[in-house]
C-alpha cells in the first residue's frame, strides 16, 4: 500500500517559503516605510526588511589602507555659498563660510532631552573616529577617502536621546535632506565628519560638517550639515520617496 | 498562432515548476536587462580594482548615453595632505539619471529573479531533473558526437520533445551553474550593506569595481546566451516550443 505522508516535497517547499516570508513581513510590517501603492516601493521595503533581518546590524564596512585613497567626485545638487545655484544657494551659510565657520553651530532637536547647538568643538569634544571607507554611488563609481568625525552614537547619547526615538533626519544648508533608522544611525561608522584625508572637510566635499553612513549608498550622506531632528515615526524629509527614490540604499 | 491538438500533447516535456519559474525567470531576466541597462547609461565607465569614478582611469567606456566623455567638470582641487595624486572636482554637467526608477525595478526583478531561481535549483535537485536531463553522461563525451551536436545546429532543425543534446546541456549548465550564480554574488556584492556583513564577497571578486565589471560582462554574457536560446528556439518549431514551455502538460 502506498504510504501516505503528511506533505510531499513541494508542498513543504512552498509552505516553508512562504512561512519565512510571513515570518519577515509580520515582524517588520510596521516599521517599513510607506509606498504610497507603488510597487517599486514595495520591492524597496523588501529589501529594507530582509536586510535589517537577515544582514548582522553591527557589521562594520571595509575599511581601507591609505595607499587605497582615490580621487572623489562632487556630484551633488549645487554649491551653498555659490548665489548662482538656483537649488543649493543660503545666504545664512555663505556668510558663515565667509568667516570660515567660526558662528556654525549644528542644531540637535526632537525627541531628545537637551535639544540645543553643538559647536565644532563641542562636537569634537564628544569622542572622535577614523575611518578610510568606500563612498557608493548610485550612479555606480565609487571613491575611498579617509574621514575623521564624532559618532553619531555620541551626539544622540549627549543630547539624551529617548526611548521612544526611532529615526534620524539630517538637514544641510544646500536644502538637500536625508533620514536613516536608528540602527544605522547608532552604527559605529555611522559618524559627522570634519575631517576628509586628514584636511578640515574641504568646501564642495560639504564643509564644514556632513554624515558618513557606510552601510548605504551614497546619496544618503547629507553634507553642509545644518540640522538635525530625532523622531519617533517615520520621515522622509529629502523626499526620497514621493519623488520616485528609494528611502533604504543598503544596496 | 493555433495549434492543432496532437501538437499540443506531442509537446508534454516540461515539468510544471520548469514551466513556471522559466515564465518568471524570464520575464524578470527582461526587467534586470532594460533596468540594468538604464542604470549603466548614468555612469557607462567600467574598473577594475577597490573602487573607480570620473577622476580615475576607466577600464573601457561605453558610448551609451550622454554622459559619455561628458567633460563637464570644475577644475581639480588636490587634497593637501595626501602624497599621492589624488584631486577633487566638482561636476557641473547634468547628467542623465533614471535610476530613481532604474535601481528599484532592477531589485525588485531580482527578488522575482532570485526566488524564482531559488525553487528552481532546490526543485531541480530534489525532484532529479538536473541529474536526469541536464548532466552529460559519459558516452557523450566523444569528439565524433560532439562534432556531430555541433554541425547539426547550422541544419535545418526539426521540433524535437526528447532529451537535449550534449552542446545544449553543457550551455543550461553554464547558466544555471556559474553565470546565474556570478551575477547574483557580483550584484550583492556592490551593496554597502550586504559587503558588511560579508566582507568575503569584495575580496573574491578583487573589490566593488571589479564586482561591478564582472556582473556586466555576465550580463553581457547571458544576453547573448538568450539570443543563441531565442534563435535556437524559432529554428527548431518557435510556436511548439513556446507552448510547450508555457502551457504544455507534463508527461
Amino acid at each position: 500500500m502506498k504510504e501516505k505522508r503528511l506533505m510531499n516535497r513541494r508542498k513543504a517547499i512552498f509552505t516553508g517559503l512562504t512561512s519565512a516570508g510571513a515570518l519577515l513581513l509580520s515582524g517588520c510590517l510596521k516599521k517599513a516605510p510607506p509606498t504610497y501603492g507603488n510597487i517599486l516601493r514595495m520591492g524597496d521595503d523588501l529589501t529594507y526588511m530582509v536586510q535589517r533581518g537577515i544582514l548582522s546590524q553591527r557589521a562594520l564596512a571595509m575599511e581601507y589602507q591609505r595607499s587605497d585613497i582615490t580621487s572623489f567626485p562632487v556630484t551633488d545638487i549645487g554649491n551653498p555659498a555659490d548665489p548662482t545655484s538656483k537649488k543649493a544657494y543660503n545666504k545664512e551659510y555663505q556668510e558663515l563660510q565667509r568667516d570660515n565657520f567660526k558662528d556654525w553651530a549644528l542644531i540637535v532637536e526632537g525627541s531628545v532631552a537637551k535639544p540645543g547647538k553643538y559647536s565644532m568643538d563641542a562636537l569634537k569634544k564628544l569622542s572622535q573616529r577614523t575611518q578610510i571607507t568606500r563612498h557608493t554611488c548610485e550612479e555606480g563609481w565609487s571613491a575611498i577617502a579617509e574621514w575623521t568625525g564624532v559618532p553619531l552614537a555620541a551626539v544622540l547619547k549627549d543630547a539624551g536621546i529617548l526611548h521612544s526615538a526611532r529615526f534620524v533626519s539630517f538637514y544641510g544648508f544646500d536644502s538637500y535632506a536625508e533620514s536613516i533608522d536608528m540602527l544605522d544611525a547608532l552604527h559605529p561608522q555611522t559618524i559627522l565628519a570634519h575631517t576628509m584625508n586628514g584636511e578640515d572637510l574641504p568646501a564642495r566635499n560639504g564643509a564644514p560638517l556632513r554624515l558618513r553612513v557606510e552601510t548605504q549608498i551614497g546619496y544618503k550622506n547629507v553634507k553642509y550639515l545644518q540640522r538635525i531632528v530625532v523622531t519617533d515615526k517615520f520621515a522622509d524629509p529629502g523626499p526620497d520617496i514621493s519623488s520616485g527614490w528609494s528611502w533604504y540604499t543598503g544596496i | 498562432m493555433s495549434i492543432p491538438q496532437n501538437q499540443k500533447t506531442e509537446s508534454t516535456r516540461h515539468k510544471r515548476w520548469v514551466k513556471s519559474t522559466h515564465f518568471i525567470i524570464t520575464l524578470s531576466f527582461l526587467a534586470l536587462t532594460v533596468s540594468g541597462y538604464v542604470i549603466l547609461m548614468s555612469h557607462p565607465r567600467l574598473y577594475w580594482g577597490k573602487a573607480g569614478n570620473d577622476l580615475t582611469p576607466a577600464l573601457f567606456e561605453l558610448p551609451i548615453s550622454r554622459n559619455y566623455h561628458h567633460g563637464g567638470w570644475e577644475k581639480n582641487i588636490p587634497f593637501k595632505h595626501l602624497t599621492g595624486s589624488q584631486v577633487s572636482a566638482a561636476r557641473t554637467y547634468d547628467i542623465f539619471n533614471e535610476n530613481g526608477w532604474g535601481r528599484s525595478t532592477h531589485f525588485l526583478a531580482a527578488w522575482f529573479l532570485f526566488a524564482a531561481g531559488l525553487i528552481y535549483f532546490v526543485a531541480g535537485f530534489f525532484s532529479g531533473h538536473f541529474r536526469r536531463n541536464l548532466a552529460p553522461v559519459r558516452r557523450e563525451f566523444s569528439m565524433k558526437l560532439l562534432w556531430a551536436d555541433f554541425v547539426s545546429h547550422f541544419r535545418k532543425q526539426s521540433y524535437s520533445s526528447s532529451k537535449y543534446g550534449l552542446l545544449q546541456k553543457v550551455t543550461y549548465l553554464w547558466v544555471i551553474f556559474f553565470l546565474f550564480p556570478v551575477i547574483i554574488l557580483t550584484g550583492f556584492t556592490m551593496s554597502p550593506a550586504i559587503t558588511a556583513s560579508y566582507p568575503f564577497l569584495l575580496k573574491i571578486f578583487f573589490g566593488h569595481q571589479s564586482a561591478r565589471t564582472i556582473h556586466f560582462f555576465a550580463a553581457v554574457l547571458l544576453v547573448l546566451f538568450l539570443l543563441v536560446h531565442l534563435v535556437m528556439v524559432i529554428r527548431s518549431g518557435f510556436s511548439r516550443n513556446l507552448w510547450a514551455i508555457t502551457f504544455g502538460k507534463e508527461s
